[in-house]
Formats: structure tokens, C-alpha cells, sequence
């Protein structure tokens, strides 16, 4: 630079002098160029910052989800019934995947399909498709470390029942992303959902993080819940249950277990029901949580409740004698009938041979006010609230419209509409000295108060009643159970379809056992048995009897008879019931 | 006032490259405090994993079919039950 710049000089004269402005020029010039390149400079470093910031945070930091999994839930012994397990999913974008023959013939190896299944699969459209889902990690990861281009995992959560199809209906299940769709799972899913959160973290060149940067939200861990329910007695419950509704032919069939001290529900089985595990073809009607949320005419099993309401009036006493003969009532133009003409029977007597008549005319004696009032007591027309959704109400009309054959009708359970955990719930009123326990079904820490219905002498007489309608004499000898003293009461409801009774039935069965000391109420219900038998003595009493039996073993409860205490009548002459 | 700079000079040169390493370190102990959080991310995934399995294993119904079908056993009767009351126990 230096010799050319003298060679200029030396070969152009002086005269060539450059002009005066030049050099101020040039170095304005350069000062303006400067002076914009500072301006940019300071423009992007202090005022419009964002865009390059964020470019150079997407090259050193990251934003990770920090996983949060849903709570367990658990038996009252703490045994697992729902647990969510991650899971990971394998998805490609068809175009942009590239794999050679090879590789798609390992792959199809590890997932355990054959390599024209998947080939399938991935010519399958240009759009997002899923290669497997749901699989266990270590398969993912196997499948993952083929490193095929294009192939992607990602991360779920799924959730498994090992109980399977015996406690789905409570249960529920959960759909996607793990939140809760039906039963528990539904109305628990605050309790039991986590709240995944996410952190910034500056990662290296191989893409491990390195730093913690802030934490943008903490992780909400799902919280676990302990539900009353003892996987043992639901196991025996649900057992007995299919196999009297197989034996019986019938549509359907509820049972539910009641712990008297605590009002936890020991149990609830219905049928049909469904693997919660695998619910590709499952239809809702296997789905409904019928113990909760049908209703059905309770017939027979609602007597007690008759009379326990005129003995608090003070009309009858247990002794009192009601003239049931001819076997028929008649009340306008309707007429109600007995199954067996009985004669003259004391209250205690209407209520072991379940007389229709001495029932109703019993009610008819009670202003419809005090009746009502000891049903709506007793929780009738009250929906059960153990904390599932969609439970119904059951319907109990106000005493006002009753008319007087509508009175008759409800003493023996029709023309008045319950679900069966309410109805299991109502005879805790025997079932303890007058008190209706509050029913739940989550895990409880001991005895609780219930809200008195009526005077402890009144549900003290009832039970005396109930424990006489289990005895040979009475219309459930098949509900006596050896060991203990049980009482109970049958019920054989014709269904009301439409506007009309039916030759159809629902045969149900609720008691309580110990008689002495009771400690578990178990109503069961039969709907629509098919196979001949079609009484609540014949049908719903054996079940009862056998849960209630294995039951009390299982919970170590003291007998509170001799073992040989069971005396079965002849056949023939089992007193039989008309609702 | 030469050799107070070059004790300066060395001093900071020293300073730097313990930051350095200061740095490093805490990048190396920080890799590690997320490969034992993801390890215990994967064993309570496993427990989870365990427990399930365990609970499906000792379902009662399966217990008794087991018990039932290939070890020949049934329930008792009521009248081979015998219940026995401790002291404490009514």
C-alpha cells in the first residue's frame, strides 16, 4: 500500500492536488455510517430485543414438562384398584419418514407385528398416523434406539384396574390425558388429577440440560383416595351376584353391603358389567351404576316402614291384632289381595308372612302425614349422596295428593320408586336404634351419628319383626345364615312398564346381621329372574344369605348363634308373598 | 507499581479460571442431579409398575380359582368354623 501510494505521488505532479472538502467529507461520511451502525446497534440491544433474544434462547435453553401422575386409588385396606403407569406412543408423519426395508422389518420385530401390518400402517396417508400406542417404555425405547428417521415417541399416562370387571361400575374410568370420565374417576378427578408443571433449563450441545434457570410452574402430584370398599367382601359380593343372576335368568342385579357403625359401603356389585380395561365394545346399559342410579318399586321390602310409622303414632302395638281374611281389600275400585288368605294376624305376623292386606290397612289408619313423614325420614325420596354422580332420588309424592288406594299400595312398596343403596341405607334405621346413617363411599375414620328417625323401642320392635320373617314361619327361611341371628325382610315387586303392572318382577332382599348387634346391612335386588322362581324368599334371600354368611367370617365378627341354628321348612310349605 | 499490577493480573487470571472451573463443576454436579431425578422418576414408575402387577396377582377372584381349581381347595362350613374370643374380645 505504502509503494503505491508513492508511486502516485510520484507520478502525478503536485498540480493534482486533491480538493480541500475531500477529507472532511470522507470523514463525515464515515462518522453518519458509524453513527447508524451505533444507532442499530443500541435500536436491537435496548428496545427491540425480543426477537433476538429469543433466537439466542432457543439455542441454549429449553422449556421441560416436569410429569405429575394421578393419584391411586386405594381400598380401605390400601389395596390398589386404579394405578396410571407411563406409557409411550410412536407416531410418524408418513411423508417425512424414511426407512429402509430393513429397519422396518426390526421394528415390526420389536413391536411384535408383522411387517406388512405396519407397512400398512405407514402408508396409511400423509397425515399424522400412529405407529403403536400405548406401549410398555422399555418396548418404546427399543424401538426408539432402531433410530429411524422420522419415527416419534411421546409420553402418556394409563390407567389400569386390576380389579377388572368387579369394580368398574364404581370405579369409572379415565379417557384421555388420564382425566376422569365416568364414577369415582369423574367425581374425584381434583383430588386425583396432577398438574404437570414445566421448568427452564439451559441445555449443552447434546441437548442435557445443565442449569436450572426458574421454575415457571411447580408440579401438582395427583393426591391418592381411599375408598370404604373391601376388595374381599366385593369380591364374595359380586361373585354370588352373577351367579344368581345366571341361575335365575334374570336381566340384571344389584348388592350392596352396608358397614351399620361407619355407613361405609363395604361393597357394591351390579351385573352386567364391563372390563374397564378393555372397553372397545362396551355398551352403556353395562355401564350404568344401577344400585345408584335406577329405580325400581321396592314392594315388600318397604313394610317395615308402615309399621314402624304406626307404632311411633301409637295406633298399633306389635300384639295388635288386624283382621286379614277374606285375603282381599278393597278400596274404591281397586283391590288389594294377599297370596295366602292368613285370618286375623298380630302387626308382628303381617310383617313375617308379608300380608298386603294387613299392611295396607294398617297405612289406612295413619293420616298420609305421618306416614310420609316417617319415609322421608328414613331417606326415601332423598338421593343417598355417597359422593357418586348421577345417583337418583327414588320418588316419594308429596302426602297432600295420596289418595287413599295410592296410601294402601305404598304400605307394601308400590306407587313409590327407590335405588337400592337407599334402600340398604334406610334399614340402618333398624339396623341401629332408629338412626339413619349417612352412607358413603369413601374410607371414613370410625363410627358416626346418625340423624334420628324414630324412637329406639320402635326399630328395636321392627327388628324383632324382621329377625321373625327369616324364621321357618316366615317368607325368607333361605336368608338364615348358620352362626348368626340374621332379620330381613323379602320384597317381590311386579314392574310397572308404562302404566300397567307386569308379570314381570323384581325380587330383592334387605337384612342385617348380627340380629344381636348388628354390624352389616345387605340389600340385594334381582331384576327380572327368568328361570321360575320369581319370589324375594326363593330368589334374592340365598344371595343374601351366603354374602352375609362369608361376610361376617371375613370380618372376624363374633357368632351370635350355634352354627346349627338353620331349620329350612318343608318346601311347600315356605309362605310365599304377593309383593 | 509494575509488580502491584502483575499481582493484580496474576490474581484475577487466578480468579477467572477458578470461575471457570466453579462453573464447570456445577454443570457436571447439576448432568448428575438429573440422571439420578430421572432414575428416580423411572424406579417410582416401576413401584408403580410392581404394585400393580402384585395387585393383579392376588385378586381374590383369582386367588380362589387357583385355590379351587388346581390346589383342590373350598370354604369351609359354617360348621367346621370355630371362632376363638380372646380376653379382650366380648
Amino acid at each position: 500500500m505504502r509503494s503505491g501510494t508513492a508511486t502516485v505521488q510520484r507520478g502525478k505532479a503536485s498540480s493534482l492536488a486533491l480538493p480541500r472538502f475531500r477529507a472532511p467529507v470522507l470523514f463525515g461520511a464515515f462518522l453518519l455510517v458509524f453513527a447508524v451502525l451505533a444507532a442499530r446497534s443500541i435500536y436491537l440491544q435496548w428496545f427491540d430485543n425480543e426477537f433476538l433474544q429469543e433466537q439466542g434462547s432457543a439455542r441454549y435453553s429449553r422449556e421441560l414438562e416436569v410429569p405429575a401422575h394421578r393419584g391411586r386409588i386405594l381400598d380401605r385396606l390400601g389395596e390398589p384398584l386404579a394405578i396410571s403407569t407411563p406409557v409411550k406412543s410412536l407416531w410418524v408423519f408418513p411423508a417425512k419418514f424414511e426407512a429402509t426395508p430393513a429397519q422396518i422389518a426390526s421394528l415390526a420385530k420389536v413391536l411384535e407385528v408383522s411387517p406388512t401390518v405396519l407397512r400398512r400402517k405407514l402408508e396409511a396417508g400423509d397425515d399424522f398416523a400412529y405407529i403403536a400406542k400405548q406401549l410398555p417404555p422399555e418396548v418404546a425405547e427399543r424401538a426408539m434406539a432402531l433410530k429411524i428417521a422420522g419415527l416419534n415417541e411421546h409420553n402418556e399416562y394409563r390407567r389400569y384396574y386390576p380389579g377388572g370387571e368387579t369394580l368398574s361400575h364404581i370405579l369409572g374410568f379415565t379417557g384421555d390425558r388420564d382425566v376422569g370420565q365416568e364414577g369415582i374417576e369423574l367425581a374425584q378427578q381434583e383430588w386425583l388429577g396432577g398438574r404437570p408443571g414445566s421448568r427452564r433449563v439451559i441445555i449443552n450441545r447434546r441437548g442435557d440440560a445443565v442449569e436450572d434457570v426458574e421454575a415457571i410452574r411447580a408440579p401438582q402430584a395427583g393426591r391418592d383416595l381411599a375408598l370404604a370398599i373391601d376388595t374381599r367382601l366385593q369380591h364374595i359380593a359380586f361373585r354370588e351376584l352373577k351367579a344368581a343372576v345366571e341361575a335365575n335368568k334374570a336381566k340384571a342385579g344389584g348388592l350392596v353391603i352396608v358397614d351399620v357403625r361407619t355407613g361405609e359401603i363395604l361393597a357394591l356389585a351390579n351385573w352386567p358389567t364391563y372390563n374397564p380395561n378393555a372397553r372397545n365394545r362396551v355398551t352403556r346399559d353395562a355401564m350404568r351404576n344401577r344400585a345408584l342410579t335406577d329405580v325400581f318399586e321396592p314392594g315388600s321390602t318397604l313394610k317395615p316402614f308402615t309399621i314402624a310409622a304406626a307404632l311411633e303414632s301409637g295406633r298399633v302395638r306389635p300384639d295388635t291384632v288386624i283382621q286379614t281374611a277374606p285375603g282381599t281389600l278393597t278400596i274404591g275400585t281397586a283391590t288389594v289381595h294377599d297370596a295366602h288368605v292368613h285370618g286375623a294376624l298380630t302387626v308382628e305376623q303381617v310383617i313375617q308372612k308379608s300380608s298386603n292386606v294387613g299392611a295396607a290397612k294398617i297405612a289406612l289408619s295413619l293420616p298420609p302425614e305421618t306416614m310420609w313423614h316417617t319415609l322421608s325420614e328414613s331417606g326415601f325420596g332423598t338421593p343417598p349422596k355417597t359422593g357418586f354422580p348421577g345417583e337418583v332420588a327414588g320418588r316419594l309424592r308429596p302426602a297432600k295428593t295420596w289418595r287413599p288406594i295410592e296410601q294402601a299400595t305404598m304400605a307394601y312398596g308400590h306407587g313409590i320408586s327407590v335405588n337400592l343403596v337407599q334402600l340398604a341405607r334406610a334399614y340402618t334405621v333398624f339396623a341401629s336404634e332408629g338412626e339413619l346413617k349417612p352412607v358413603t363411599l369413601f374410607k371414613t375414620s370410625g363410627p358416626v351419628a346418625g340423624r334420628p328417625v324414630m324412637q329406639p323401642q320402635t326399630a328395636l320392635a321392627v327388628r324383632r319383626m324382621l329377625e321373625m320373617a327369616v324364621l321357618p314361619a316366615g317368607t325368607a327361611p333361605k336368608a338364615q345364615v348358620p352362626g348368626y341371628r340374621v332379620a330381613g325382610k323379602t320384597g317381590t315387586a311386579h314392574k310397572l312398564e308404562g302404566h300397567a303392572y307386569t308379570a314381570k318382577f323384581v325380587s330383592s332382599f334387605v337384612g342385617f346381621a348380627p340380629a344381636s348387634a348388628p354390624r352389616l346391612v345387605v340389600a340385594v335386588m334381582i331384576d327380572e329372574p327368568g328361570a321360575g322362581a320369581h319370589f324375594g324368599g326363593d330368589v334374592a334371600a340365598p344371595v343374601f344369605a351366603t354374602v352375609t354368611g362369608a361376610a361376617l367370617r371375613m370380618l372376624a365378627v363374633p357368632n351370635d348363634a350355634p352354627v346349627d341354628n338353620v331349620i329350612l321348612p318343608p318346601p311347600d310349605s315356605v309362605v310365599d308373598e304377593d309383593t | 507499581m509494575l509488580r502491584l499490577n502483575l499481582v493484580l493480573l496474576a490474581l484475577l487470571v487466578a480468579c477467572g479460571v477458578s470461575l471457570v472451573t466453579s462453573r464447570h463443576q456445577a454443570r457436571k454436579l447439576f448432568v448428575d442431579l438429573e440422571r439420578r431425578q430421572a432414575e428416580a422418576r423411572s424406579f417410582e414408575t416401576e413401584y408403580g409398575q410392581l404394585q400393580l402387577e402384585q395387585s393383579t396377582w392376588a385378586m381374590p377372584a383369582r386367588v380362589e380359582k387357583i385355590a379351587r381349581a388346581s390346589l383342590g381347595m373350598q370354604l369351609p362350613t359354617a360348621a367346621r368354623v370355630e371362632i376363638v374370643r380372646t380376653g379382650g374380645d366380648r
